[in-house]
């Protein structure tokens, strides 16, 4: 693969984010954009007054990648120089869920040619792990941490893939850092595609999760398995391929991997709560023809 | 060093910076058992493993001994090794 | 004034005019009264093929402006237009586009910031803004703020400068008063406007990084850097205005204007519309033989402290108008800033400030007149009160 993201970067040993960004980019290779908000893809990258990124790039601050994106896209269109460069956000969970929704909302309402790959970490892991619409029921974040009388995050996950599968965008997909050759080809088709496509690629974080730095893939292939992260293509609007799960894990077995899950296997009622994370995967498994 | 106009960079220049001085453990590979397959190329998130010849080779100057490599090889060929030893 | 290139137009339709003939590559602007106007020509110029399809409608002001930083780093001559909450709802982009360097222009109609909720004039807006490295222009009438719109881009877009430019005109006072107005002309526009070449472009062929952050070892330095643009603005906009001059045929002032000043002993100093009311009296003051003469302050930011300071200089007495107020100082800005330059100088002239016009209150001639005639009480018994509302209705409270 060619290096287009390149070493000496900041980010921990055992990045999932790094993963993700080695495949968008190699979706796309150099004929491409990429606007990056806040978080620890854009800090880890770009210290001044170095940058590991050999493709152009911008980083557009907290809230709004999707409108700096909408307008590379207006600009170069207008310029006459829009050609085949695709113009890519490659953006956290935080900036994409909370902060920077109603940019990206606007974006894809108007029809931008462009792509969204949002890296889902999960949380606000740049600045220390606290939580985000990204996630998901019980993790422990430092916002929403497990406690005495809490067992961590009270929330479901947003679901931002159906949200901008109803914005119109005509390709829509999830994907994960455990899949390379799925990643690589989602993130190529969204840039094919005319209009505004959207990826969600699943970025396993030692850090944040709390897991040995070696078993980024390991855990992030569990994900898959026990269908708490599906992985789907929606093609204007209506669930097309799935990844198929031969032999559904149980959800414990991806819990137990994650100190940011350990809570829910030592607690009063902890039992009760693995069920209802159960319960989302089973979900999952049915919803999107998983089985 | 003289400030660039507006902060903007040059490209790929975070090469400077050698993150192999961050690891604990580096990737030692038993090249008898190596099939080839790049699961190992694949899956590094710094993108320092590359096939220098027929043999995969991590770059030591930036592998921050991750470990994902070992972890994920089908044929176990890859062994993390105490730096220092 | 040309006759036959006059037309008589609404301040919006003016500044719509303007912007068209400047051509710019990307307009994206939200709607927010009193600015709406000047986006609904733009997109009538558009429907009706005057105007290439360059404008683009935004969710909100924020995405407005963040969506000319992206078409600005592709090299695209960018514009936008808001008041009041928009403005200062995208203040963290103006500062971002500031120090990228980016020569977006915008035009401000004035407009007071909630709360209470108000859509007429004062200057709350743009002055709350003026610590985010962006020249200030403000605008006398509908003529002006057209002009100074062209002058903007050739400011702007100046190698020495690349500093974003907002033009202020008040609003509904300016924007939707019809007045008589030269619409520029393309031709002459094409002279003036030198083009916009940027130093780096986001482009696949030449990849570069924009928007590094910078640690505490460079990050003052990038701050001066905005800080020297500001300085290398200020013959810029002197140029501009001179070169406006030869090519059109008119002139509204360089940093200042000076009207009526010769052996003044009260000045005045005013920026906005205000100006127009206070040079309709003036004359008539003058002929009842008070020495009074006004500044017109046209460019806020660079502040064209050595210029204020030559022309008040000889003065008896120094009356500051504003339409702010910084809230827990009791002053108003222009106020504040006048005071300041002249503090370490050898300028003992006394200057007093009065706040006036917040929320749209009407200004009428009579209330500058009794200003004058205050400033001439104190110039003779001394400062009591250094700043004060010249229009609080005490009745009210």
């Amino acid at each position: 693969m060619t290096q287009l993201l390149a070493s000496g970067h900041r980010m921990c040993a055992g990045c999932g984010d790094a993963l993700a960004v080695k495949f968008a980019l190699e979706g796309v290779k150099e004929r491409c954009i990429v606007v990056s908000p806040t978080g620890c893809i854009e800090v880890s990258t770009t210290p001044y007054p170095e940058s590991s990124w050999n493709v152009p790039w911008i980083h557009s601050l907290f809230d709004n990648a999707g409108a700096v994106a909408a307008g590379i896209e207006f600009g170069l269109k207008n310029l006459g120089k829009k050609g085949d460069t695709t113009v890519m956000v490659i953006a956290g969970d935080g900036a994409t869920f909370d902060i920077g929704m109603q940019a990206m909302s606007g974006a894809f309402e108007r029809g931008h040619d462009m792509v969204y790959v949002c890296v889902d970490n999960e949380a606000y892991m740049n600045t220390g792990i606290q939580r985000s619409g990204a996630t998901p029921y019980d993790a422990s974040t430092t916002t929403s941490p497990a406690g005495k009388v809490s067992f961590g995050n009270p929330r479901p996950k947003k679901n931002m893939p159906a949200i901008m599968a109803d914005h119109g965008s005509p390709y829509v997909a999830t994907t994960s850092i455990v899949y390379a050759k799925d990643a690589i080809r989602k993130v190529a088709r969204a840039a094919e595609v005319k209009g505004p496509a959207y990826i969600q690629i699943h970025a396993p974080c030692c850090t944040g999760w709390k897991f040995e730095t070696s078993k980024t893939v390991e855990v992030g292939r569990l994900a898959v398995e026990t269908a708490l992260w599906p992985m789907y293509e929606m093609v204007d609007g209506m669930i097309g391929k799935v990844k198929k799960i031969r032999d559904r894990r149980p959800v414990e077995e991806y819990l137990r991997m994650q100190g940011r899950f350990k809570h829910l296997f030592t607690m009063e009622g902890g039992d009760e709560e693995i069920a209802r994370i159960q319960a989302i995967a089973d979900w999952n498994a049915e919803h999107f023809g998983l089985e | 060093m003289k400030i660039t106009h507006a902060a903007i960079v040059e490209p790929g220049t975070t090469l400077v910076n050698k993150t192999g001085g961050w690891r604990t453990f580096r990737p030692e590979y038993d090249y008898e058992l190596c099939n080839g397959c790049g699961i190992c190329e694949t899956y590094c998130p710094e993108s320092v493993i590359a096939k220098n010849g027929d043999r995969y080779i991590p770059d030591l100057d930036y592998c921050k001994g991750c470990g994902i490599c070992a972890n994920e090889c089908p044929k176990g060929a890859i062994t993390m090794i105490l730096e220092g030893k | 004034m040309d006759r036959e290139n006059m037309a008589v137009v609404d301040g919006a339709y003016a500044v719509a005019h303007a912007v068209k003939v400047c051509k710019p590559d990307v307009v994206a602007a939200y709607p927010i009264t009193p600015q709406t106007n000047i986006v609904e020509h733009i997109s009538h110029f558009i429907a009706d093929g005057e105007m290439d399809d360059v404008s683009i409608n935004v969710e909100s002001e924020h995405s407005a402006m963040s969506l000319l930083v992206g078409a600005g780093s592709v090299g695209a001559r960018a514009y936008s237009a808001t008041a009041s909450q928009g403005l200062v709802l995208m203040s963290e982009v103006l500062f971002n586009v500031s120090g990228m360097r980016l020569p977006i222009v915008m035009t401000v109609v004035n407009r007071a910031m909630s709360a209470p909720l108000s859509i007429w004039n004062d200057h709350q807006d743009s002055i709350s803004q003026r610590d985010a490295g962006w020249i200030q222009l403000y605008a006398e009438d509908v003529q002006e703020a057209a002009d100074m719109t062209a002058q903007a881009f050739r400011i702007a877009e100046s190698r020495n400068v690349l500093l974003p430019v907002m033009v202020c005109m008040d609003g509904f006072i300016l924007s939707h008063v019809y007045e008589p107005v030269v619409l520029l002309e393309d031709d002459l526009i094409d002279r003036f406007l030198r083009g916009y070449s940027p130093v780096a472009v986001l482009d696949p062929d030449d990849p570069k990084t924009f928007g590094a952050f910078a640690d505490p070892n460079t990050y003052t330095e990038f701050r001066y850097l905005q800080e020297v643009a500001m300085r290398n603005a200020i013959p810029e906009i002197e140029d501009a205005a001179n070169e406006f001059q030869e090519i059109f045929g008119r002139y509204q002032g360089g940093l200042i204007e000076e009207y009526m000043t010769e052996d003044a002993e009260i000045l005045i100093l005013a920026m906005g519309s205000i100006v127009g009311t206070i040079k309709e009296v003036i004359p008539g003051m003058r002929a009842k033989g008070v020495s009074v003469g006004l500044i017109k302050i046209r460019s806020f930011r660079p502040f064209p402290a050595e210029a204020i300071k030559k022309a008040v200089a000889d003065a008896g007495m120094i009356v500051v108008l504003d339409k702010n107020i910084s809230i827990g100082l009791g002053e108003g800005a222009l106020f504040t800033e006048t005071k300041s330059i002249i503090c370490n100088s050898s300028i003992r002239t006394p200057v007093i400030g009065f706040m006036l016009g917040h929320g749209g209150r009407d200004i009428p001639k009579a209330k500058i007149e009794q200003i004058i005639m205050e400033a001439s009480e104190v110039m003779k018994r001394g400062i009591t009160v250094e700043s004060r509302y010249a229009d609080l209705k005490e009745e009210l409270l």
